[in-house]
Parts: structure tokens; C-alpha cells; sequence
């Protein structure tokens, strides 16, 4: 672990990096440098105040408190995800849903397949990494149906008057947005190691681990990621299209 | 006996009033031709009769049952409606004609494909065509065959012989009057002067739903 240490000087002294950025904002005249400022101290502070709680939880290691530590990293990513949704008759359930099942049903395969124990320490940082992704997904998701009901709503109300149910009229739409929220995962798994390596396996060879083993828990999280971004896409995809339908089965304007 | 009904209907779009307590009734059987100035509301009428959009208020009949409180998949599929500009689905014809069989559960039946495309001069080869080289007449020849497939009970038109030529509409004209002979109720918006001049039952729908009848025969 001593590769791992960093010292508060050393952590002033990355502060330089930051000013490498505002010096940049400051010559091109990009007014970001209070954006940058910000963004950075409430990186600090959120950062400080997770390592204290992270601590916490450790140290006192009981089930529930890492099960509703899962719930908070869930409800936040879920939150985050609804927030993406350009839809105004969006439902916060639909990212809810989407996140609890991608996650925990991922969370249950690693454990019961013995790649993590159930121990606050593996639990929370995994359910951290299944979540985000799946937040991103989500929100692609969102972000696609919203375009394709815009772009497709004269084939959908065409396959409306010929009397068609919204689920047959909207198959395409489904579909093409499930594919695109997919996609940035399925290319970022052709990529890890050639082009990229990810946190989890820097982190763990920043630590001393072989590279072999690091491989290994990478092939996991790789596997892990496609598995809850599907479900996460697939879920949310079919939930979130109802919304673009009234009561009597009308696209909404 | 009146299969459609409209009873003080208005509707509204944002601020804009586009019908103001519009009333009248459709016979069963009837081919009722709604004419007016651009911007009326004529197409309007037939989506609210479509159920493709609701009434900002009043009531709409379906052989006395209010619109709004039937299936709206199983109403779609008796009262139909057909775009000016049909938007076709996939890449060839056999990608479209088959849909009302597919959202119904059905085997798609060859025979009555066939048959319709005798009537409007296409051969069965006409199925494996590419949309993309499909005339504004052929595809709305499609579209048409496409909502006839199990017969309606009514079939409303949004001006769907604007922009063809004299040999399209024919056929188009043609298709419309053996749906009409097999009892169907249709109601066409038109602007088509020869389509006008030739309609038994003319309904004027003035400025904000407004309306005037006319009868020719």
C-alpha cells in the first residue's frame, strides 16, 4: 500500500493542474474559471465528506448500513438519470426501476459467483461503478426516445390510425434507442486494454497488484458493466415509452 | 341511422381556437366530402373523429357510444384514418401491406392482398418494390390498400389525391368507391374541385367550425 500514499504536499502541489486549466479559461477568454473553481472545491468537499462516511461504514460493517448505503448510491444515480430525461412527462420510478434491478441483480451474480465477498469494502465502491454506468445508459436512453418520437411521430401515427397498439407503434423507437444507449459500453469493451485502462485495474496495479490479477477483476467488471447497462437500457427504454402516450393511447404533443 | 356524431365539440391548440361548438351527424353508408378554407380545421375534424386527438371539450359518437369511453385500439381499427403524405414503414411494399395482419395476431392473407392490388392495376410483383422508388401515387395507392385490408366501417380521407396526377387519382378514386360499395361510411377532405363537383354530400366548414350543408345529388 505504500505505492499508494500520497502526501498533503504532494496533493498541494497537484493543485497546479487545476491552475493549468483556469490560466487556459483566463487566455482564451472562455469565462469558465469560475466554473472551474467551483467544480473543484465541491470536488474536494464531496470527496472529504464520502472518505469520512466511507470510513464509517467500514469500520462498523454491518448488513444494513451497506444496504442502505446501495439505496442512496441507487435513489442519487436514478435521480441524476430522470434529470437527463428531456420528456416533460417523465417518472422518476421508470430510472428507479431500471437502476434497483440493472444493480442489484448484477450486485447478487458477483456475489453469489464468489467475485466479491459481502463485505462494505467490495459492496459499496461495485454497486458505485454498476450504478454510474448505468446512469449514463439511462440517461442515452432518454435522450434517444426523446429524439426518435421527434423525428419518427409521423410513423407512429400512422401505425396509431391503422390501430395499432403504442407498443407495436413505437417498436423501432424502442430499438434504435436501446442500441445507442448500449453502444458506448459495447465499444468501450472492445477498447479496455488497448486503448484504456480502466480505474479498477489502474487502481488495483497502483496498489501493487500482479497486472495478471488485475486483468482478471477487469474481465469481471467488463462483463459486469454489459450486464447491468443492458438491463438498465432494456428497462428503462420500455418503461420510459409510455410516457409519450396519453390515457387513449394518443402521442403527446 | 348515424354511425358518427359530433355534439358542441371545441377544440383548441395553445391559445388558438380551431373549433368552436362544431355539431353535425354522419349517416351510415354516407361519403360525406368536407370542404373550406385552409386552415378551417377540416383535418382537424378527422383526427378528433380518428381519436388520434381528443376534444378540448364536447363529446364525440360512435353509434351513440362517446368515443373516449371505447377501446381506442379496437375504435382505430373500425374508423380509420388516412394521411395526405403517408409515411411508409421498412424498405419494400411487403413491409407495409402485411402490418394490419401483424398488429392483429393474423396469418397475412395472399389471396386478399392480391385482389386489392388488381384493383389499383398493380401486379403481385408490385410487393417486392422499393419505397424510395415508389411515385407519390404508388405509395399513397400503399397507404390506402394498407388501412382497407380488413374493411372499416369508416374511412376518412385527408386530402389523399392532393399532388397526384389524372391516372393516380383514377385508381385512387377507383379504390375509394369499391370500399364505399362495400358499405363503408367515408368522409373526405378535399380541395380537388372535380371532387367536389361530383360529391352528393358537401359539408362547408367555415372559420373555426362553422358549418354550411350542401347537398349536389
Amino acid at each position: 500500500m505504500k505505492n499508494v500514499t500520497v502526501s498533503n504536499l504532494s496533493l498541494v502541489l497537484a493543485f497546479a493542474l487545476v491552475l493549468v486549466s483556469i490560466a487556459i479559461s483566463a487566455k482564451e477568454k472562455l469565462g469558465l474559471t469560475k466554473d472551474i473553481l467551483i467544480s473543484v472545491i465541491r470536488a474536494i468537499m464531496e470527496l472529504v465528506i464520502i472518505g469520512f462516511v466511507l470510513k464509517f461504514i467500514f469500520h462498523i460493517d454491518t448488513l444494513w448500513l451497506t444496504a442502505f448505503s446501495t439505496l442512496i448510491i441507487i435513489f442519487n444515480a436514478s435521480w441524476n438519470a430522470n434529470e437527463r430525461n428531456p420528456d416533460s412527462h417523465k417518472k422518476l420510478w421508470s430510472s428507479i426501476i431500471a437502476e434497483a434491478v440493472g444493480t442489484y441483480v448484477t450486485l447478487s451474480l458477483l456475489i453469489v459467483s464468489g467475485v466479491i465477498k459481502p463485505i462494505p469494502m467490495q459492496v459499496i465502491p461495485i454497486t458505485g461503478m454498476i450504478a454510474g454506468n448505468e446512469m449514463v445508459t439511462i440517461g442515452l436512453c432518454y435522450k434517444a426516445l426523446n429524439e426518435s418520437f421527434h423525428d419518427l411521430r409521423q410513423q407512429v401515427l400512422e401505425k396509431l390510425a391503422l390501430g395499432s397498439d403504442i407498443k407495436m407503434a413505437s417498436m423501432p423507437i424502442i430499438r434504435r434507442s436501446i442500441k445507442t444507449a448500449m453502444q458506448p459500453t459495447i465499444d468501450s469493451a472492445k477498447t479496455v486494454g488497448l486503448v484504456n485502462l480502466p480505474g479498477m485495474m489502474s487502481g488495483l496495479i497502483f496498489a501493487g497488484v500482479n497486472p495478471i490479477y488485475a486483468i482478471k477483476y477487469q474481465i469481471i467488471i467488463t462483463f459486469m458493466l454489459l450486464s447491468a447497462t443492458g438491463l438498465g437500457a432494456v428497462i428503462s427504454g420500455y418503461l420510459a415509452y409510455k410516457q409519450y402516450f396519453n390515457e387513449q393511447m394518443q402521442l403527446r404533443d | 341511422m348515424t354511425i358518427i356524431e359530433l355534439k358542441n365539440v371545441d377544440y383548441q391548440m395553445g391559445k388558438r381556437t380551431i373549433l368552436n361548438n362544431l355539431s353535425f351527424g354522419i349517416k351510415n353508408g354516407d361519403f360525406l366530402t368536407l370542404i373550406g378554407p385552409s386552415g378551417a380545421g377540416k383535418s382537424t375534424i378527422l383526427k378528433l373523429i380518428a381519436n388520434l386527438i381528443s376534444p378540448s371539450s364536447g363529446t364525440i359518437f360512435y353509434h351513440g357510444s362517446d368515443i373516449q369511453k371505447l377501446d381506442p385500439i379496437k375504435y382505430r381499427r373500425q374508423v380509420m384514418y388516412c394521411f395526405q403524405q403517408p409515411v411508409l414503414f421498412g424498405k419494400t411494399v411487403k413491409d407495409n401491406l402485411p402490418f394490419p395482419y401483424q398488429i392483429r395476431n393474423k396469418e397475412v392473407d395472399l389471396d386478399r392482398l392480391d385482389s386489392l392490388l388488381k384493383i389499383v392495376d398493380s401486379p403481385a410483383e408490385f410487393l417486392n418494390k422499393e419505397i424510395n422508388s415508389l411515385s407519390g401515387g404508388e405509395k399513397q395507392r400503399v397507404a390506402l390498400i394498407r388501412s382497407i385490408v380488413f374493411l372499416p366501417k369508416v374511412l376518412l380521407l385527408d386530402e389523399v389525391t392532393t399532388g397526384l396526377d389524372g391516372k393516380s387519382k383514377e385508381i385512387v378514386h377507383r379504390l375509394i368507391e369499391s370500399v364505399h360499395r362495400q358499405g363503408t361510411t367515408i368522409v373526405q377532405v378535399t380541395h380537388d374541385q372535380s371532387e367536389i363537383q361530383v360529391a352528393k354530400n358537401v359539408l362547408e366548414i367555415k372559420s373555426r367550425g362553422l358549418v354550411n350543408e350542401k347537398c349536389n345529388g
